[in-house]
């Protein structure tokens, strides 16, 4: 091998390796720029300082009640969703090797919505009976969806359209619900339907926090095998990847991520679908899209939210904001797939 | 310089659902040396490369490897040591082609392992072996069919292994470019003693550069051995149905098949 090659591969490798950290790097600090910005700005503003004892356990009159009791789960639970959408939405995004087969497009988050509805109007469960029933059905959907369009590795075309179809389905199931239970306020319904973070608690937040404890680490582990899918089933083997591991353990945790999350802000539009192909576009395609999809992810609900409550007149709830910006980019993959010829 | 692996099939039939592709095949992979296998379309020349490099499982009868059976192997274990290039592999959308050569280091890097310098070394080896250094940085989906295949053959070279199966390496490739990847894979096999499989529409390539020909018939062996013996105007009728001559090669001594079909034969049939 000839030196000058081996010298512009290296070059080339830490100039991409560089990069990579730089945009994982901007992408925590907006991050986190976003949460404290949620947490000072609102009808009230309250400097950081005051947020900080807040945070610290002191009595600040005024700010405890608005940034403790208000903000601050409310902040934590939009970080928390949306690491959560993000993570899961690519995982399934990677592994199907298809956009378009995100949790929330191919009726994932729906299942685990209608369950969520189900078990909090109807039943009048707690968070963890809650969250219980929307992984078993987000579970069942992702097992009936792989079922019906499985031939021998996963069908792209077919996978989508069905899960379309059912995701079309169980939204109208949670309308039902909603209805039948005799409470359908505006509140509940765009909270099951689009995905809300308003009334939000701490009893909510935990929940979603030990999933992304549990879940996130193990996708995490397996970040190295989720990529090398993404060359399909035969290469991916032959390079050494255990197939059905990985997508047995990406699966799981993709849905209990997506589910944990849909159970306690419903699901946020399109924020799964839309956080992969934005981190790739910002890291490139070489390395796994898990850690910035999930910092995108974030962003996109913080942000999202943020706007809601305060840049108009008045206030949208999280997941109409999201659906605004995430419903052309679904257009546009639609209409480019169409004018290619090619499969969803 | 690299120890001889014996790779074998024994009594091996697979399939897909419920249909038998290949069925109890004895086969025997020379080791050390370029092995080329030919037959019509469809009669299962890919099936029988997945199944040796453990992608499908047999139904009955087994694949070995040095007296191990392939399917009982640890994935990374077995991706040391054979490597597959599929038909028609897939690249991911927007990859480079410096990190899809990176790809075939998997089976080298540990679970949290950091890309190392004998990484970067393989890369660069492969990249400098198949022409492709100059287009290190460009995205895949942006080559030509035959810049991508080279970039694919590099890929399974990066992988280092000392059995290489090739699923026709040659398609889409002008005949220069066949005629270097081919020699590429005998310099491969003459320095470094890599055993080569490759699967080869072009009958004649294949007996020029390979020194054992299997020839498949539907899912069965029809002949093994060495060109001259295997690649005969009989093979050619009972393999593809098609009439030929098969002549002396002026330029190696091997083999020379020339069809026959309905136009533009001028010399009477044999
Ligand atoms: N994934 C699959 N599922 C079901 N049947 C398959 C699958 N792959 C191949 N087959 C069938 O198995 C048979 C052998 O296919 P295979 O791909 O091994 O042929 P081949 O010899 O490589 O052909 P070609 O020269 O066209 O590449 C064919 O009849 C094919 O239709
Ligand atoms: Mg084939």
């Amino acid at each position: 091998m000839s030196t000058t090659t081996l010298a512009a591969v290296t070059r080339g490798r830490v100039r991409r390796d560089r990069r990579r950290r730089a945009v994982l790097a901007a992408l925590t600090l907006a991050v986190a720029a976003m949460v404290v910005v949620s947490l000072m700005v609102g009808r009230t503003f309250y400097p950081a300082g005051d947020v900080l004892r807040v945070i610290l356990g002191e009595t600040v009159p005024g700010a405890s009640f608005t940034v403790g009791e208000l903000r601050l789960p409310r902040t934590v639970l939009a970080l928390a969703t949306g690491l959560c959408f993000g993570m899961g939405g690519v995982t399934f995004q990677t592994m199907m090797r298809n956009p378009l087969a995100s949790p929330d497009i191919i009726g994932i988050s729906s299942a685990a919505s209608a369950a969520a509805a189900f078990a909090i109007i109807v039943l009048g469960l707690g968070e963890t009976g809650v969250a219980v029933f929307a992984i078993v059905a987000a579970l069942g959907v992702a097992v009936l969806i792989y079922l019906l369009s499985f031939t021998d590795g996963v069908a792209g075309t077919r996978l989508v359209l069905i899960g379309i179809g059912i995701a079309a389905m169980l939204n109208s199931a949670t309308a039902y619900i909603l209805n039948q239970a005799g409470q359908w306020d505006l509140q509940a319904a765009t909270r099951w339907l689009n995905g809300s973070l308003n009334g939000s608690t701490w009893d909510e937040t935990l929940p979603v926090l030990a999933a992304l404890a549990v879940f996130g680490p193990v996708l995490l582990s397996r970040a190295r095998s989720l990529t090398m899918l993404q060359l399909g089933d035969d290469t991916a083997a032959a390079l050494g990847t255990r197939l059905e591991r990985t997508r047995l353990v990406a699966i799981v945790a993709a849905v209990g991520l997506i589910a944990f999350a849909t159970s306690a802000t419903g699901p946020i539009a399109f924020v799964a679908f839309l956080a992969g192909p934005i981190a790739a576009r910002l890291v490139g395609a070489g390395g796994s899209p898990l850690l910035p999809s999930a910092l995108v992810g974030a962003l996109l609900v913080l942000v999202a939210d943020f706007l809601g409550q305060f840049a108009f007149d008045i206030r949208f709830p999280v997941g109409v904001v999201t659906g605004v910006l995430g419903a052309p980019y679904l257009i546009y993959l639609l209409v480019r797939t169409n004018r290619a010829g090619g499969s969803l | 310089m690299t120890t001889d692996h014996a790779l074998t099939t024994e009594k091996l039939t697979v399939g897909y659902g419920d249909r038998v592709v290949i069925e109890s095949l004895d086969l025997l992979v020379p080791p050390g040396r370029i092995t080329a296998i030919v037959g019509a379309n469809a009669c299962g020349k890919s099936t029988l490369l997945r199944s040796m490099s453990r992608l499908l499982a047999p139904r009955t009868g087994h694949v070995m490897l040095d007296g191990r059976q392939v399917h009982r192997m640890p994935a990374k274990e077995l991706a040391r040591t054979l490597g597959l290039l599929p038909q028609s592999p897939i690249a991911p959308e927007g990859i480079t082609v410096a990190d899809l050569v990176g790809r075939g280091r998997n089976p080298h890097q540990r679970l949290l392992s950091r890309w190392s310098r004998d990484d970067d070394r393989a890369v660069a080896a492969a990249l400098d072996a198949t022409h492709t250094a100059d287009l290190a940085d460009r995205s895949v989906d942006e080559l030509s069919g035959g810049q991508r295949q080279r970039v694919w053959i590099a890929m399974a070279l990066a992988q280092q292994t000392e059995l290489l199966l090739l699923d026709e390496p040659t398609t889409f490739l002008d005949v220069s470019h066949q005629v270097e990847v081919l020699d590429l894979l005998t310099d491969l096999n003459a320095t470094r003693g890599t055993t080569i499989v490759m699967v080869l529409h072009d009958l004649n390539m294949a007996a020029r550069y390979a020194g054992h020909l299997i020839a498949l018939a539907d899912g069965g062996l029809y002949a093994a051995g060495p060109p001259a013996e295997v690649l005969t105007e009989e093979c050619v009728r009972a393999v593809f149905g098609l009439d030929s001559r098969v002549i002396v090669d002026p330029v190696s001594g091997r083999p020379l098949m020339l069809p026959i079909g309905r136009h533009h034969v001028s010399v009477a049939r044999a």
